[in-house]
C-alpha cells in the first residue's frame, strides 16, 4: 500500500509559529491541498494579511505578496486586472477584513474581482494580543472589552458573509468552520469551489471560516472548539450565502 | 513629429501610454481628473487597463499589487489624495517596486483649495508616509517637460525599483501648451524575473518570489534600510537635474525656484536685467535629489550677495536651499499659498527690497 497522506507540494516543509490549537494550520493545509489538486501552484500568487498570518508565505511554496492591514483585496485587484491569467487569493482575519479593510473587501466583491478570499473569523485580534474585533461576540471578554463586549456601545458582531451576499453583483459567498473533521471536509470543498469559480473567470469568491484562538480566548484548544460551536455558530450560521448560479 | 496643443493633464495621460504604460488606477480629484477621463477612453483603445478605485488608499495598493507582479503602472492624484496614498507609497518603496505617481498639487492643508500650489514639497521629498524612504521626485515647468518627465519616469522607476513622483502644480495640469512625445523616451523592457510575483511558471528558475516589507529581525531591517539608502545615494549621484537661467555672467542675486513659479521668476529676471540688475536663477528639475552642490556653487559666486527661495509654499523648499547654501549668503523666502501665482512684479519688488 502506498503513502496515502503526505504534505501537499504547495505547503513548505517547516514548522509554523502558530499557537497550539490554532486553526490557521488547518486552513493553510486546505488551501495547499486545493492548489495541488487544481495544479495551479506555478501561476498562483497569495496575498498575506497583517495579523497572525502575516508570515504565512513561509509556509507555502509559491509566489506571495505581503499586504498592509486591510489592503489585500486592493492588491489582489491590482494583480488580477493586469494579469488575469494568474490565480490570486487573499487570506485575511477579522480585524483585517471586517474592520480596517471593510471598504476594500466590499468594493472588490462589488466589482466582481475574479480572486478568492479566505476569511478567518476567530472573533478577536490575534497578533496584537486579543483585542476586540468587529466579529467579537456580545459579552465576550477581550483585552479592550475587559468587562465583555457591550453591544449598546460597540454594536453587534458584523456578519461578513451576509453583508457581502447583499450585493447584487454575482459572487460565491459561503461560511464554513474548522471546528471538527466533518466541517473541515466541507470547508475544503468550499475552498476548492471558490478557486474553481476563479479559474472559470466567473466571480469573486469568499470563504468565511469560523476559527478558534485558544490563546487569546484564554481556553484550552478543546474548550475553544466547544466555545466556537456553542457561541459563534448560532450567530454566524454556516452555509452558502450566495452562488453565482443564482444571478 | 508635429506638435499638438494639449492640456497638461491630458498630455500627461498620453505620455504614459506612449512610454509603454498600459495600466492605470485612480480616484477622481480636482485639479487632475482629466488624466483619468482621458485614460478611461484611451486605454481600451490600446488594450490597457483602466480602473477607478474606491479610494486613493485602495488605489495605492492596486498600484502595489500590479507593480509587484511586474507590470508598469501609473496613478495620478492631487494633494489630499496623495496624503491617502502615502501609506501605500511607504509600502511600495519598502518592497522595492517600481511605480509612477503624479501629483498635480492644489492648496492645503486640509481640503485647502483647488487652485495651483507647491505645498506638497515636504510630502514628496521628505516622506509623507512612515519610515526612511525617498521618492525620486521630478518637477516639470511646462507641459512639454511634464510629458518628458512622465515618459522617463517608468524607466527610472524600474532602474531603481522605486516609485517616481512627478510633482506639478495645478497650472501644469490645467494649462494648454504645444507638445510632442519623443519616441526616444519610450521605456525599455526590463527583466523582472528576480523579484516579480508573476507566477513561478513564468521564470526559468524554480524559485518562488516574495514581495514583502516586514523584517522582524532588527539586523535584517537595518540592512534593508541601508540597502534602500544606497539607492537614494545613487539617485543623488545620477539623477540630480537642474536648469540655470542668466547665470553665465555675474549676478547680484540668485533665485531658486521650480515649476510654474520659475517661469514667473524668469520674466521678472528679464525685466530686472533690462533695468540693469542681474539676477540668476537655478531651477531644480529634481526635488529629490535636490541640486545641493549646484546651488552652493551658484551662491558662492563672488558677485552673488543674496539668495531667494521663491515658491508657492511657506518656505518648505527654503529649508533645502539654506541647507545647500550652508550659511554662505543670506537666504530669503517669498511665496504665496492660497492658489494665486505670484506675479513678476511681486518677485521684482521682493528682489529690489533686499538688493539695493
Amino acid at each position: 500500500m502506498g503513502k496515502t497522506f503526505k504534505r501537499p507540494e504547495a505547503l513548505a516543509d517547516t514548522t509554523t509559529h502558530y499557537c497550539p490549537g490554532c486553526t490557521h494550520g488547518v486552513a493553510h493545509r486546505l488551501v495547499a491541498e486545493v492548489i495541488d489538486e487544481l495544479g495551479i501552484r506555478g501561476r498562483t500568487v497569495g496575498i498575506a494579511p497583517v495579523g497572525c498570518a502575516v508570515l504565512m508565505y513561509n509556509y507555502f511554496t509559491f509566489d506571495f505578496q505581503e499586504a498592509a492591514h486591510g489592503r489585500a483585496p486592493a492588491m489582489a485587484t491590482g494583480i488580477k486586472r493586469v494579469r488575469p491569467d494568474l490565480v490570486v487569493f487573499t487570506y485575511q482575519g477579522d480585524g483585517d477584513l471586517a474592520s480596517i479593510g471593510l471598504s476594500e473587501i466590499v468594493h472588490a466583491a462589488n466589482r466582481g474581482e475574479k480572486f478568492t478570499t479566505i476569511f478567518i473569523n476567530n472573533a478577536v485580534y490575534g497578533m496584537t494580543g486579543g483585542q476586540m474585533a468587529p466579529t467579537t461576540m456580545p459579552e465576550q471578554r477581550t483585552t479592550t472589552s475587559p468587562f465583555g463586549r457591550k453591544t449598546e456601545f460597540t454594536g453587534m458582531p458584523i456578519k461578513v458573509a451576509e453583508l457581502l451576499a447583499a450585493l447584487t453583483t454575482p459572487g460565491y459567498i459561503t461560511r464554513q468552520t474548522l471546528i471538527s473533521p466533518k466541517y473541515i471536509n466541507r470547508s475544503k470543498k468550499a475552498i476548492k469551489k471558490a478557486f474553481q469559480y476563479q479559474l472559470e473567470n466567473r466571480c469573486f469568491s469568499l470563504v468565511e471560516l469560523i476559527s478558534t484562538c485558544p490563546t487569546n480566548w484564554g481556553m484550552t484548544p478543546i474548550d475553544a472548539l466547544k466555545w466556537a460551536e456553542d457561541k459563534m455558530l448560532p450567530y454566524f450560521k454556516l452555509g452558502d450565502y450566495k452562488l453565482p448560479e443564482e444571478n | 513629429m508635429s506638435k499638438v496643443l494639449m492640456k497638461g493633464n491630458e498630455a500627461i495621460a498620453e505620455a504614459a501610454v506612449r512610454a509603454g504604460c498600459l495600466n492605470y488606477f485612480a480616484y477622481p480629484i480636482t485639479p487632475q481628473t482629466e488624466v483619468a477621463e482621458y485614460l478611461a477612453k484611451r486605454l481600451p483603445e490600446v488594450g490597457g487597463v483602466f480602473l477607478q478605485g474606491e479610494s486613493e488608499v485602495a488605489v495605492s495598493y492596486m498600484i502595489f499589487g500590479a507593480s509587484a507582479c511586474g507590470e508598469r503602472v501609473l496613478t495620478t492624484s492631487s494633494s489630499p489624495g496623495v496624503s491617502l496614498m502615502s501609506e501605500g507609497i511607504s509600502y511600495i518603496t519598502a518592497a522595492e517596486c517600481p511605480a509612477v505617481f503624479v501629483n498635480i498639487m492644489r492648496g492645503g492643508p486640509g481640503l485647502g483649495g483647488i487652485l495651483p500650489s507647491q505645498a506638497d514639497y515636504f510630502q514628496s521629498t521628505k516622506g509623507g508616509g512612515h519610515g526612511d524612504y525617498r521618492l525620486l521626485c521630478m518637477a516639470p515647468a511646462s507641459v512639454q517637460e511634464a510629458v518628458e518627465m512622465v515618459m522617463q519616469a517608468f524607466g527610472l522607476a524600474e532602474k531603481y525599483r522605486n516609485p517616481v513622483m512627478i510633482l506639478g502644480d495645478g497650472l501644469i495640469g490645467q494649462m494648454m501648451e504645444p507638445v510632442e512625445f519623443p519616441e526616444k523616451f519610450k521605456a525599455k523592457p526590463s527583466n523582472k524575473d528576480d523579484w516579480a510575483t508573476n507566477g513561478m511558471d513564468t521564470r526559468k528558475s524554480n524559485k518562488r518570489n516574495l514581495v514583502k516589507t516586514l523584517y522582524l529581525n532588527p539586523e535584517e531591517l537595518n540592512a534593508h534600510n541601508l540597502k534602500l539608502k544606497a539607492k537614494y545615494d545613487r539617485m543623488e549621484r545620477e539623477e540630480t537635474r537642474f536648469e540655470s537661467y542668466n547665470m553665465e555672467g555675474d549676478y547680484t542675486a540668485l533665485i531658486v525656484s521650480y515649476g510654474t513659479m520659475s517661469r514667473v521668476c524668469r520674466t521678472a529676471i528679464d525685466i530686472l536685467k533690462a533695468d540693469g540688475l542681474e539676477v540668476g536663477m537655478l531651477r531644480p528639475q529634481s526635488l529629490f535629489p535636490f541640486p545641493v552642490k549646484a546651488i552652493y556653487e551658484a551662491a558662492a559666486k563672488q558677485s552673488c550677495e543674496v539668495v531667494f527661495s521663491i515658491e508657492m509654499s511657506m518656505g518648505q523648499m527654503m529649508e533645502d536651499v539654506e541647507r545647500s547654501v550652508c550659511g554662505l549668503r543670506p537666504v530669503h523666502w517669498y511665496g504665496k499659498c492660497g492658489g494665486e501665482v505670484p506675479t513678476p512684479e511681486e518677485v521684482m519688488d521682493v528682489v529690489r527690497s533686499i538688493v539695493k
